[in-house]
C-alpha cells in the first residue's frame, strides 16, 4: 500500500480592504451587493468565522447582523441569517441568494427600511494570505497532535475556506483522512461538522473527538 | 519592563492557541525585509504607547524594524494639533504660513531621517508630507489613527495631496476611510496584555491600589475611564448613576486625566464636580497620564465598566475592561460598536436612560455579568491584542512587498 501524502497545516491572515462603499437602506444593500467584488461577499459571509472564531453575535453573517441591529428589520435579518454560505458552490451563487432574498423582501415594502439612528454598512473585502504553520502529519496520530495545537486560522483555511475557494467538498481534513488514510467513515463524520454550532474551536474539538473515537479501538 | 526586554515568547500564555508560532512563521515570510515606523513622539499618547511595545517584539520576531521620531518646533506642533482637531471635525483656522511651515519641517525631517525601507509606515498627519522625499524603492503606507469620518474639508484637501502618493492607507475603522485612489486597509488598534495597564494583578494589589486612590471597596463600583472631555459624556454617566442609585447601592468612579495641562479638560472637570455635587458615592479621579497600574486596578475592581461616549475614535478602554472580564456598557459610536458584541460582551446604548436600564439589568443578573465578562475577555483575546496587531502589520508587509 502506498504511504499517505503528508498533510501540511497552512494558516492564514486576512488583510481587510475598505472599499469605500456603504449602504444606508435595504435597497442600497442589495445594489451594493450586486456590484462589490466577490472578495467582499466572502468577507461579510464566510470569513466572519475567521474574525469571530468563538463568539457568535446574534447572526452568523454581517448582512443579517446589520439589518437586525442597525436597520432594526427583524424579518429580513432572520431570512438573511438562515443562509448557509458553505452550501453554495461559488461566491456568485452566494451573492445571488442574498440579493434575491433582499429583492423579494423590499419589493413589498414602502418605504424601504433604512438606518435612522444606526451606522451604515461599510463594505470591506478580504485578501486571504496563506502562511505555512510548519506542522505536518503523515498519520492520524500525528494529525491529531498538530490539530490540537495549530493556530485557529489553519482550521478556518482547511475546514471552511477550502470548501468555497477550492471547492473541496467537506474540507481538506475530511478529504485527506478519506483519500490518504483510507478512513471514509471518519472523513464523512468530519465533513458533517456544523460550524454554526460554535465556530472554529468547535470544529477543532469535534474533529479531535471523532479522531479519538476512531483511534480508540486501535489503542485498546 | 524596558522596551528592549520585550519578546514574543511571554505572549504564548495569553494569545490564542498557536498564535506565537504562527507569527514566527509569518515573520519568516518577510525575513530580510526592512520595516520603518515614523511618528511624532517617543513617549505619551496611544501611538507611542503601542510602538514602544510593537517595535521590540517585531525585532524579536526577526523582522528588521526601525522607529524614527520627527522633530519639530512649537509652531509645528501647534499646527499639527490644529490639523488633528480639524480632521476630527472641529473647525480650525490654518493660515498659509502655518501650512508652509508644516511642509518645511517635514522636508527637514526627511532630509535628516532619509526614510529608506521595504515598508515605511508613516503614523498620522504630522509626518505625512515626508512622502515627497520617497525613493523609488520600497512601499509607503499612511497609518491614520484618528477619526477621519467628518474632516474639515480644506484641511483634508491639503493633506490628501500627500496621502494619494502613498501605496496604501491603514485606518482603524471603515467609517474613517475616505475616497482615495489607493487601497485602504483596516487594522484595529490593540491593547498589550502584558503592559502595566493590563497585566494580571492580585486581589490584594487591586485592593491596595484602589484604596490608595481613596475609593473604598465595599460597594459595587461603576467605572468610566476617560479624558475629561464632553464627547465622553461624563455628565450623562452621572445622570445614569442617579437613575440606578434608588435601586442599587453603588459607587460611581470617573477616572480620567487631561485636566492639568488642558484648559478645556479643566473646565469639563469643573462641570463634572458641579454635577456630582456632594454625593459621597461619586469619586472623581484626575490621574496623571502614566497612572497605568491605577487604571488597571480600578478596572479590575469595577463591577461594570461604562464608556458612554457620544463620539469616539476607537475607545480602547472598552477592550481593556473586557480583558479584565468586565461587562461593558458603551455609547453606540465609533470603535465601541466593534468592540462590544451586543448582548454577548455588554450593551451599546444611545441615551442616559438606556445606560441606566442596562446597569440595573446587569446588577440584577450577576450570572449574566460573569458570562459577559468571560465572553468579553475571549473576544479581546481574538481581536484586540497586540499579537493581532502584529499580524496586521506583517500581513500588510507580506501583501505589499510580494
Amino acid at each position: 500500500m502506498a504511504s499517505a501524502r503528508t498533510f501540511g497545516f497552512i494558516g492564514c491572515i486576512e488583510l481587510r480592504e475598505i472599499l469605500g462603499r456603504r449602504a444606508r437602506d435595504e435597497r442600497e444593500l442589495m445594489e451594493a451587493l450586486e456590484q462589490v467584488p466577490l472578495g467582499s461577499v466572502y468577507y461579510h459571509t464566510h470569513s466572519v468565522f475567521l474574525r469571530h472564531p468563538r463568539i457568535t453575535s446574534a447572526y452568523p453573517n454581517d448582512f443579517a447582523n446589520w439589518v437586525a441591529t442597525q436597520v432594526r428589520d427583524q424579518a429580513l435579518a432572520e431570512r438573511l441569517a438562515v443562509v448557509d454560505p458553505f452550501q453554495f458552490a461559488t461566491l456568485d451563487e452566494v451573492r445571488d441568494e442574498f440579493v434575491s432574498i433582499i429583492d423579494a423582501h423590499v419589493a413589498a415594502l414602502h418605504p424601504v427600511p433604512r438606518v435612522v439612528f444606526g451606522d451604515p454598512l461599510f463594505f470591506v473585502q478580504s485578501h486571504v494570505i496563506e502562511v505555512s504553520t510548519g506542522l505536518e502529519a503523515r498519520t492520524l496520530d500525528e494529525f491529531r497532535r498538530c490539530l490540537a495545537d495549530v493556530d485557529q486560522s489553519a482550521i478556518y483555511l482547511h475546514a471552511l475556506h477550502a470548501r468555497v475557494m477550492r471547492h473541496v467538498s467537506g474540507g481538506d481534513f475530511a478529504q485527506w483522512i478519506g483519500a490518504e488514510l483510507g478512513r471514509p467513515a471518519l472523513a464523512e463524520a468530519i465533513a458533517r461538522i456544523n460550524p454554526y454550532l460554535g465556530g472554529l474551536e468547535r470544529i477543532r474539538q469535534e474533529t479531535l473527538r471523532l479522531i479519538d473515537a476512531d483511534l480508540a479501538p486501535e489503542e485498546a | 519592563m524596558t522596551p528592549s526586554a520585550l519578546s514574543i515568547e511571554p505572549y504564548r500564555r495569553v494569545a490564542p492557541k498557536g498564535t506565537v508560532d504562527f507569527l514566527l512563521r509569518l515573520a519568516e515570510r518577510v525575513q530580510g525585509r526592512r520595516f520603518l515606523h515614523v511618528n511624532s513622539t517617543r513617549e505619551g499618547g496611544g501611538v507611542a504607547e503601542i510602538l514602544n511595545r510593537l517595535v521590540p517584539i517585531m525585532r524579536d520576531l526577526g523582522v528588521k524594524t526601525e522607529w524614527e521620531v520627527i522633530a519639530g518646533d512649537p509652531d509645528f506642533y501647534a499646527t499639527t494639533k490644529s490639523f488633528h482637531n480639524a480632521l476630527q471635525g472641529i473647525e480650525q483656522v490654518l493660515t498659509d504660513a502655518m501650512l508652509e511651515h508644516y511642509l518645511e519641517v517635514n522636508r527637514a525631517n526627511a532630509e535628516r531621517i532619509k526614510p529608506d525601507a521595504d515598508l515605511v509606515l508613516i503614523h498620522d498627519p504630522q509626518p505625512a508630507a515626508m512622502i515627497e522625499a520617497r525613493r523609488p524603492e520600497g512601499k509607503w503606507v499612511w497609518r491614520c489613527h484618528i477619526d477621519l469620518s467628518t474632516p474639515q474639508r480644506r484641511v483634508w484637501a491639503f493633506l490628501r495631496r500627500f496621502v494619494v502618493h502613498y501605496d496604501a492607507a491603514l485606518f482603524s475603522l471603515p467609517a474613517f476611510a475616505q475616497q482615495l485612489p489607493i487601497p485602504q486597509f483596516l487594522a484595529y488598534p490593540s491593547i498589550d496584555p502584558l503592559s502595566n495597564k493590563n497585566r494580571p494583578l492580585s486581589r490584594k494589589d487591586v485592593r491596595r491600589i484602589v484604596e490608595g486612590l481613596g475609593v473604598p471597596h465595599d460597594k459595587p463600583i461603576l467605572l468610566q475611564v476617560s479624558r475629561f472631555d464632553r464627547f465622553k459624556d461624563p455628565i450623562g454617566v452621572i445622570n445614569a448613576y442617579r437613575m440606578v442609585k434608588p435601586y442599587h447601592d453603588v459607587r460611581l468612579v470617573l477616572a480620567g486625566g487631561g485636566a492639568a495641562d488642558d484648559p478645556e479638560g479643566a473646565r469639563v472637570l469643573e462641570e463634572i464636580r458641579e454635577a456630582a455635587g456632594r454625593d459621597p458615592d461619586i469619586y472623581l479621579l484626575d490621574l496623571p497620564s502614566n497612572a497605568h497600574l491605577q487604571i488597571n486596578a480600578l478596572q479590575r475592581a469595577a463591577t461594570i465598566v461604562i464608556q458612554k461616549s457620544t463620539r469616539e475614535g476607537f475607545g480602547l478602554t472598552v477592550a481593556e475592561a473586557m480583558w479584565k472580564g468586565k461587562p461593558v456598557i458603551g455609547g453606540a459610536t465609533g470603535g465601541i460598536t466593534v468592540q462590544i458584541v451586543y448582548g454577548v460582551t455588554g450593551y451599546t446604548v444611545t441615551s442616559v436612560e438606556g445606560c441606566a436600564y442596562r446597569i440595573r439589568y446587569l446588577l440584577n443578573n450577576p450570572d449574566l455579568m460573569r458570562k459577559m465578562g468571560e465572553a468579553g475577555r475571549e473576544h479581546v483575546r481574538q481581536n484586540f491584542l497586540i499579537t493581532r496587531h502584529l499580524r496586521d502589520y506583517l500581513s500588510v508587509m507580506a501583501h505589499l512587498t510580494r
